[in-house]
C-alpha cells in the first residue's frame, strides 16, 4: 500500500489523515491517547488560528486545538 | 450560568480540591465525566446548588458537594473534576480516581456528551473497571438531536452492562429517570454487571497472572483486575495512593511482586516493555469505545457540524478572528456604558434625595453634628456612591460576559491568542483564566488550576490582575466619561468611551503578554509545555436565565460588599477628615505624607490613599476619592458627572492625572480577596508577595514614566 506520510501539522484545512504513529512521549503521549488518538484514528484538519498556530483538528467527534510542536509529533498518512 | 457569587470574591477562596465524605446518613454518589459535558448542570439541577457552569472545558476545578432528596432519602452528590481519563496524569485526574477507588461512593454517575459519545465512553469503560456501581448519564441529548445524532440508549445499556439514562440537564429532562436508576444501584436493588474491556491475549494472560495475587493481598478493597492492569502499566501514583489510603503497599507485597515480575518477563518475550504495555492498554480502551459506538450511535446527517465550523471560520480565521474579538469587546463595553447611564442617574437621584431627608431627620431629632457626620456624611454617602456609580456597570457587564461564556466564545479567544502566549512561553489556557479575571480576579486565580504545568500556572497567577476585574471597570468608565469622552455629545459619547476603554483593556492584555514573557525569562524560566485545547460546540445561551440570575447575583454581591467594606471605609474616612491632630486633619496628614511620592506617579496623596483604602474592594476607590475631596469642597448636584468633573478639576486634576489614575487602576496590587486566594492556591507566601509586588511595581514604573514624559514635554 503506497501512501504518503505527513506530519499532522502539514495538513491543509479540510484534509483528513489517518494516524500512523505518535512520536510524542510522556504526558503528551497520554494526553493525545486520552483524546482517542491511536494508530488508525482519522483526524481532519479543521481550521487554523489567526496566526497559523495552533490548529484545530476534528478528533472523534470533538474539535481539539494543538500547537505545532505537538502536531509535528503525530505522523499521518493521506 | 456564569460566574456566581459563590465562584467569585470570597466564595472563590473557599473552594478546595479535597473531598470529605460526610458522616451523615445518606448514600454517596460520585459525579464523574469528561470536561464540559454538563456535569455541573446535572449537579446543580439535582442538588439545587448554584455551582458555576460555563461552556468551556476545565471550568469545574473544585469539588462541590450537595444533597439531592429522592423519594424521602438523601443522596450526597460529589461533583468530581472533569477528566478525560483516570490514568492520573494530572492532579484533577488523581483526585477523581482516588475518590472513585477509595471514597466509598455507593454509586458513580458518569456524565457523557451525547454529541461526542465515543471519547466519553473511554472514561465510562475506565470507571467500570474500578467499580461495578456505575450509572451512565448520556447528557445533551437535545443537542445530539439537533445535530442529527441518534443514540440507541437501550442498546448501549446492553453493550456496557450498566444502566444508561438519556438526559438534557439544562432543561431538567431525564433527571428523574436518572435518580430512579441511581437509587436502585446505590441501594443495591439493581446490580450492574459491567462488560469487561477485552485486552489483547498477551495482556489478558499477564492480568490473570497478577490479579489473583492482588486479590490475596488486598481482598475486595480494590478491584483486582483493575489494580493488576495499573501495576502492569506501572501507574506509580496509584501505588502511592494505595499505600496512603489503604495502608497497603501493593507492589511491595511478596506474592504480588513475584507475580508481577513473572508477568513482565513473559511480556518482554514479545518485546512489550512498560511503555508498550501502556500503549496497548489505552488502545484497547479506545477501540472498545469505538466498537460500542458503532453499535449504538448513528450519525444521520454528517453536515451537522457545519454551523459550528462556519461560526468558527468567522470567529477565528486569519482575517476576521482578531478584529471580531476586538469588536465584541468594544460592543460589550458600549452596552455596559450606555446601559448604566440611566439607572446610575436614577439611583443617584433617589439615594441623595434620601440623604437630604436623613439629614433633616437628624436635625429634627437634635442629634449631635458628629453623629450626623459619621452616619450620614460618612457611612451613608459612601454607600450611596458605591451603589449609584459602581453598581450599574457591574450589574450590566457581568451578565453580558456570562452570555459570551455560555455561548462557548472563551475557548475561541484562547485559540486566537495562543500564539502570543506561546511566544511568552506560557500556556494558551491562560487566555481563559485572563477572561475569568474580567469577572473577578480571585475567580481567575482559582481557574488557573486548569493549567497543568506549575511554572505556567504561576505565570498565569502573577499576571492575572493585569486585566481589570468587574470592580475596576466602573472606575475606568467614570474617569473616561469625565475626562475624555465628556466633550462628545449624544450617543457618540458612549461609543467613544467604549473605544477608549477597549484601548485600556488591550494595554492590560499587552502587559499580560509582556510580563508573562519577562517572568519566563527570569524567575520562572522554562519552555512552553504542550497542551490540548478543546473547542466545544457553540450553545445557545439561556439568555433570560443568565440575565436575571447574574444581575441579581451581582447586585446582591455588590450590596453585600458595600455594606461590609464601603460602610466601614466611609466611617474611617469621615473620621480621618474630621479628627484633627495639631490643627490638621488626619486625612490631610496621611494624604500629605503620601503626596510627594504620589506626585511622582502623576497622582496625588488622596488618590493613592484611596487605592490603599480600596485594598479590600476596588469598587470603593472612586467613592473614597470623592469623599475625601468633598470634605474640603462642595458638590451641588451629586448625580451629575459634569459636577464631579468640576470637583476633581478644582482639586488639581488634569487629563494627565486622569490617565495616571487609570494606569494605576489597571496596574496595582490585587485586592485582599485575590491575595488570600493566591496564598491559598500557591501555598506560598513568596508567590503571594511576588503577585502583589509585580503589578504594583510595574504600575508605579509606568505611571512614573508617563508623568515624567508629560512634564518634560510640557503637555500638562
Amino acid at each position: 500500500m503506497e501512501r504518503h506520510q505527513y506530519r499532522l501539522s502539514e495538513l491543509e484545512e479540510g484534509q483528513t489523515g489517518r494516524v500512523h504513529d505518535i512520536l510524542a512521549t510522556g504526558s503528551m503521549r497520554r494526553r493525545l491517547q486520552d483524546l482517542g488518538i491511536i494508530q488508525g484514528t482519522d483526524i481532519e484538519c479543521l481550521l487554523k488560528s489567526p496566526c497559523g498556530d495552533p490548529i484545530a483538528y476534528f478528533i472523534r467527534g470533538a474539535a481539539i486545538a494543538l500547537r505545532a510542536e505537538d502536531s509535528n509529533d503525530i505522523l499521518v498518512s493521506i | 450560568m456564569g460566574l456566581t457569587s459563590s465562584s467569585t470574591g470570597l466564595g472563590a477562596l473557599g473552594a478546595g480540591l479535597s473531598i470529605e465524605r460526610r458522616p451523615a446518613a445518606g448514600r454517596v454518589v460520585a459525579l464523574a465525566g469528561n470536561p464540559n459535558v454538563g456535569k455541573s448542570t446535572v449537579f446543580n439541577e439535582l442538588t439545587g446548588l448554584n455551582q458555576h457552569t460555563g461552556n468551556w472545558p476545565g471550568k469545574t476545578v473544585t469539588n462541590a458537594q450537595g444533597v439531592c432528596q429522592y423519594q424521602g432519602a438523601d443522596y450526597i452528590f460529589v461533583d468530581l473534576p472533569g477528566t478525560y481519563s483516570l490514568m492520573a496524569h494530572s492532579a484533577e485526574e488523581e483526585v477523581a480516581r482516588n475518590f472513585l477507588c477509595f471514597g466509598g461512593a455507593d454509586a458513580v454517575v458518569v456524565v457523557c456528551d451525547a454529541t461526542c459519545l465515543e471519547r466519553n465512553l473511554n472514561l465510562v469503560l475506565q470507571t467500570m473497571e474500578i467499580t461495578r456501581n456505575v450509572v451512565v448519564c448520556v447528557n445533551l441529548m437535545d443537542e445530539a438531536k439537533k445535530k442529527k445524532i441518534r443514540v440507541d440508549l437501550e442498546k448501549l445499556e446492553q453493550v456496557l452492562g450498566v444502566p444508561v439514562v438519556g438526559a438534557s440537564a439544562r432543561s431538567g429532562r431525564g433527571l428523574d429517570a436518572l435518580m430512579e436508576r441511581v437509587s436502585a444501584v446505590a441501594n443495591g436493588r439493581e446490580h450492574p454487571s459491567p462488560a469487561p474491556v477485552g485486552y489483547t491475549r498477551l495482556l489478558e494472560d499477564a492480568v490473570s497472572m497478577v490479579a489473583p495475587a492482588v486479590k490475596a493481598a488486598a481482598g475486595d478493597r480494590i478491584d483486582p483486575r483493575w489494580a493488576a492492569l495499573r501495576l502492569l502499566d506501572s501507574d506509580e501514583s496509584l501505588v502511592s495512593s494505595m499505600s496512603e489510603q489503604l495502608g497497603l503497599c501493593l507492589a511491595e507485597q511478596p506474592e504480588v511482586k513475584a507475580a508481577l515480575s513473572r508477568a513482565e518477563q513473559s511480556l518482554s518475550q514479545y518485546a512489550l516493555g512498560r511503555e508498550a504495555v501502556k500503549d496497548r492498554i489505552v488502545s484497547c480502551l479506545v477501540v472498545a469505545a469505538e466498537e460500542a459506538c458503532r453499535k449504538c450511535v448513528f450519525q444521520e446527517d454528517a453536515s451537522c457540524n457545519e454551523r459550528d465550523r462556519k461560526l468558527d471560520r468567522l470567529l477565528t480565521s486569519r482575517r476576521t478572528g482578531i478584529p471580531i474579538m476586538l469588536l465584541l469587546l468594544a460592543a460589550v463595553f458600549w452596552l455596559t456604558i450606555t446601559g448604566a447611564n440611566v439607572p446610575s442617574g436614577l439611583l443617584a437621584g433617589v439615594l441623595f434625595w434620601i440623604q437630604d431627608r436623613l439629614s433633616e431627620l437628624f436635625l429634627a431629632l437634635g442629634a449631635p453634628a458628629w453623629l450626623h457626620g459619621l452616619l450620614v456624611l460618612g457611612v451613608y454617602r459612601t454607600l450611596a456612591w458605591v451603589v449609584s456609580v459602581m453598581l450599574p456597570p457591574m450589574a450590566i457587564f457581568f451578565p453580558l460576559f456570562t452570555l459570551l461564556e455560555d455561548f462557548g466564545y472563551l475557548p475561541r479567544v484562547a485559540f486566537n491568542l495562543d500564539h502570543f502566549f506561546k511566544k511568552a512561553h506560557a500556556c494558551g489556557k491562560q487566555a481563559l483564566t485572563m477572561c475569568m479575571g474580567f469577572g473577578c480576579n480571585a475567580a481567575g486565580i482559582v481557574g488557573c488550576r486548569i493549567i497543568d504545568s506549575p511554572r505556567e500556572r504561576l505565570i498565569a497567577i502573577v499576571t492575572n490582575s493585569f486585566v481589570p476585574c468587574n470592580g475596576r471597570f466602573p472606575t475606568l468608565i467614570a474617569i473616561i466619561t469625565m475626562f475624555f469622552a465628556g466633550g462628545i455629545a449624544g450617543p457618540l459619547q458612549s461609543a467613544a468611551s467604549a473605544l477608549i476603554l477597549t484601548g485600556v483593556i488591550l494595554l492590560g492584555v499587552a502587559m499580560t503578554f509582556l510580563v508573562s514573557g519577562l517572568l519566563s525569562k527570569t524567575i520562572l524560566k522554562g519552555m512552553p509545555s504542550s497542551f490540548t485545547l478543546e473547542l466545544p460546540p457553540y450553545r445557545r445561551p439561556q439568555i433570560g436565565k443568565v440575565i436575571v440570575r447574574s444581575l441579581l447575583d451581582r447586585t446582591l454581591f455588590v450590596l453585600g460588599r458595600a455594606a461590609a467594606v464601603a460602610a466601614p471605609a466611609g466611617m474611617i474616612l469621615w473620621l480621618m477628615a474630621n479628627v484633627t491632630v495639631g490643627g490638621a486633619t488626619l486625612l490631610s496628614i496621611c494624604s500629605g505624607f503620601l503626596d510627594p511620592f504620589a506626585r511622582l506617579l502623576g497622582l496625588d496623596g488622596v488618590i493613592l490613599l484611596a487605592f490603599i483604602l480600596g485594598f479590600p474592594a476596588n469598587e470603593i476607590v472612586v467613592p473614597i476619592i470623592i469623599m475625601a475631596y468633598l470634605s474640603t469642597g462642595t458638590l451641588l448636584d451629586m448625580s451629575d458627572l459634569a459636577e464631579l468633573h468640576t470637583l476633581l478639576v478644582s482639586h488639581g486634576w488634569t487629563w494627565a492625572t486622569a490617565v495616571s489614575t487609570m494606569l494605576f487602576c489597571l496596574m496595582h496590587w490585587p485586592c485582599s480577596t485575590t491575595c488570600l486566594t493566591i496564598r491559598k492556591e500557591t501555598q506560598s507566601f513568596k508567590w503571594t508577595a511576588i503577585s502583589f509586588l509585580v503589578p504594583t511595581l510595574i504600575g508605579m514604573a509606568v505611571c512614573f514614566l508617563f508623568t515624567t514624559a508629560v512634564r518634560l514635554l510640557g503637555l500638562a
